[in-house]
């Protein structure tokens, strides 16, 4: 502490009361914060209890363990009615997850070729870019998914019409369907080759960086990549016999057995999650490209890099600091505007666990409660991945 | 996202009011001077609004008559359209004091919710509507079918139960209300829309091409709707179902909103306990005597209400079959008020 005085002679300045203190004193009001909230809540869950209680309502998480008994029309594990309610949530979350995590990658595609468009010199594709984004960002996402879903089932055909290639693919109304992969004996040694051609392009591109900075050899790295990923599985496979058949999709009364498909709902909700994402993060990326001074395109031209060098040597990492944070929120709001899916059927969490679960069971506390801290934890990981990847980006001050 | 802020708001709303559980709905609903009733979002014959937003039906005419018994006037009703999701939360938060929309009387319901059920007034089971193209005569040969439905309902489990039994594959196709199970029907998303038979006959009015459409003979399952209260409150328990009973009655007495008061110098006594009230059968609801005769002035017995929503009088013309009198050929029968 510093309170004892340098210089002697004056009077010794007394340690003020605790009250006074204003190191007690934080610590005092946090505590008290703290009791209050927690008092808060408590009061909350005891009169919720206490209420549910007294109106006969039913309460615990018992019923995850119940037979469920009804069906689900798309599932990622094995799932039937004789399931229980508990499956029914983790079959509800993995299709929440699936539409979440295939929308994130395409509209990230989709946004990031929009973004470009709108700076491009060629006047149609800008303004295309731009119209592009002023319709799609201005129509609530609701009734693009209903059109989409409406427009996708209409524009399809029934399911003796399919439209047909090769008698392997199907495209109806009813999903499309095409064959199963049915892996072999021996098939696991492709998979093998696949992560050793992963890990070896990891050695590669790190080799092929210290190379380029030792030398200023450049390495063919995509060439050499390309033919790794492709080359090794593909020996394996050879090797081992091509241990791999296909399962078809089979013409039945009223619908196709076999072979896997993807229902219309989803490709309607993916589409119009995707269209709709990507228009507000096509407006991130371009702002994040206008935030890098033009100087640097100046700079990067006077070291004779190409324009494609420009933009991916020097443009994008410096905008990708200025683009991430906001892009998380797009990644957040796909993932929460995903529960849209239960207007048009689709499967996800929402429609199945606090749909169909929550009328049968009428667990409404538990259920809504369970439904929100998926959506909480969902949402919290995204941030974190995101934040990661962020401190990487960021600037490093030297 | 259109039904969870509902469903969310009313857990909060489940949290947050203490103590409300023992209040007395009679109270409430005459200080409030109005009905809450939760209704279908749109159902012909049940619950629906016209083109003046009036809501009409067979549950609406249940609300209606609860309103003429407790509250004096048929019209001070507040009429809350409801998904199927949404109903049970809605009545145990409070927001209504009595459901009446096409919900089936089962165990879990009836155990588990905190909820009442005050009685049937339709006698309903679950069938298939197919397109003719189709070519099925019989729900036996729906085998591998995609079958649209509505979440929330009884329907999703009776039909799991129908094809596991029958063994029988299917998809189902679930949306979140009557309407959009319907679009998914007409945009040919499934073969099949399964619902109460009712109900098949009242989607089927507002299909464009109904003359191709056929319900199917078949009926899977016992689907009793009746309205519904709040458990832990006997009292209004009792008016819902005696409101229910006294138009039960009243067809069987031969008591109509047209001779109602001609029949108040009727000589049989049970016509006379109905509508005059002898015996105090209103003030043993803690209501006034006239609540009986109000019912049939302003609403009617059951046979108008069925005949006006749902039977000849209407595009449904559903015929009386299970809703018959116990002594016309139905099973229609309510205890006797004395």
């Amino acid at each position: 502490m510093a309170d004892q005085p340098t210089s002697g002679g004056g009077s010794q300045p007394s340690k003020p009361p605790p009250w006074n203190d204003p190191a007690v004193r934080s610590i005092v009001f946090q505590v008290l914060a703290l009791v209050v909230l927690g008092w808060f809540f408590w009061t909350i869950l005891n009169n919720t209890l206490a209420n549910m209680e007294t109106r006969g309502i039913s309460t615990g998480f018992a019923f995850l363990d119940r037979d469920a008994g009804f069906g689900i029309l798309m599932s990622l594990i094995p799932y039937d009615e004789s399931n229980s309610y508990g499956r029914t949530f983790v079959v509800g979350l993995l299709n929440t997850v699936l539409v979440a995590f295939l929308g994130i990658i395409l509209a990230t595609v989709l946004g990031f070729i929009i973004g470009v468009a709108r700076l491009s010199n060629n006047w149609v594709i800008a303004k295309l870019a731009a119209v592009y984004v002023e319709v799609v960002r201005n129509i609530p996402l609701l009734l693009q998914i209903f059109f989409w879903y409406i427009a996708v089932l209409q524009a399809l055909p029934g399911i003796r019409q399919s439209i047909t290639f090769g008698d392997s693919f199907y495209l109806n109304n009813r999903g499309f369907f095409f064959p199963k992969p049915v892996f072999g004996d021996g098939f696991g040694l492709v998979w093998i080759a696949l992560i050793v051609a992963i890990v070896a392009i990891v050695c590669l591109r790190k080799w092929a960086k210290r190379q380029l900075d030792r030398t200023g050899q450049q390495f063919p790295v995509f060439y050499a990549s390309a033919g790794l990923i492709i080359g090794l599985p593909l020996i394996a496979f050879l090797a081992m016999g091509a241990p791999l058949t296909f399962e078809y999709a089979e013409l039945q009364r009223f619908r196709l057995a076999g072979g896997a498909s993807v229902i219309p709902e989803l490709m309607a909700l993916l589409w119009a999650l995707t269209m709709y994402t990507a228009a507000f993060i096509a407006e991130i990326v371009r702002a994040g490209i206008l935030a890098v001074s033009h100087g640097q395109t100046e700079a990067s031209r006077a070291l004779g890099l190409k324009n494609n060098q420009t933009l991916q040597l020097v443009i994008i990492p410096q905008a990708m600091r200025v683009i991430i944070p906001p892009l998380t929120s797009q990644y957040l709001n796909l993932t929460k505007n995903s529960s849209l899916a239960t207007a048009i059927g689709y499967p996800d969490l929402v429609s199945v666990f606090m749909g169909t679960t929550l009328n049968q069971t009428g667990q409404a506390v538990e259920i809504v409660a369970m439904t929100m801290a998926v959506y909480l934890s969902i949402s919290l990981l995204i941030s974190l991945v995101m934040n990661i990847y962020n401190r990487r980006m960021a600037l490093v001050e030297r | 996202m259109k039904s969870t802020p509902i469903l969310v708001a009313a857990a909060a709303a489940i949290t947050l009011v203490a103590g409300a559980a023992h209040a007395a709905t009679l109270d409430d609903v005459k200080s409030k001077g109005v009905l809450a009733c939760g209704v279908s979002t749109g159902l012909p014959g049940f619950s629906a609004p016209d083109a003046n937003k009036n809501w009409n039906g067979i549950d609406v005419d249940v609300c209606r008559a609860i309103a003429a018994a407790v509250l004096g006037d048929a019209k001070k009703v507040k009429f809350t359209p409801l998904t199927a999701k949404e109903r049970f939360t809605a009545l145990q938060s409070g927001e209504i004091d009595v459901l009446s929309r096409n919900t089936t009387w089962t165990h879990t319901r009836d155990t588990s919710l905190g909820l009442n059920f005050a009685g049937v007034h339709y006698y309903d089971g679950q069938g298939f509507l197919v397109t003719k193209s189709l070519g099925v005569k019989s729900a036996k040969e729906l085998d591998g079918a995609a079958v649209c439905i509505q979440a929330g309902t009884t329907t999703e489990l009776n039909l799991a139960d129908y094809f596991r039994f029958n063994k029988m594959q299917y998809k189902a196709v679930v949306f979140d209300t009557s309407e959009q199970t319907l679009a998914g029907f007409e945009a040919n998303r499934c073969d099949v829309l399964t619902s109460d038979q009712s109900q098949l006959y009242a989607l089927r009015t507002k299909i464009k091409n109904a003359a191709n459409t056929v319900v199917l003979p078949e009926v899977i399952s016992k689907e009793p709707l009746g309205p519904v209260v709040r458990q832990g409150d006997d009292q209004w328990f009792n008016i819902v179902k005696w409101t229910l009973n006294a138009m039960i009655n009243a067809e069987e007495l031969g008591v109509t909103s047209k001779n109602v008061d001609a029949k108040k110098s009727d000589k049989n006594p049970a016509v006379a306990r109905l509508v005059t009230g002898t015996g105090d059968m209103g003030k043993k609801l803690g209501l006034d005597n006239d609540w009986a005769y109000r019912i049939l002035k302003q609403v009617g017995n059951y046979a108008e209400i069925f005949e006006r929503n749902v039977g000849a009088g209407s595009p449904l013309k559903i015929s009386r079959g299970l809703n018959a009198l116990w002594n016309q050929g139905g099973i229609l029968y309510a205890p006797p008020i004395r």
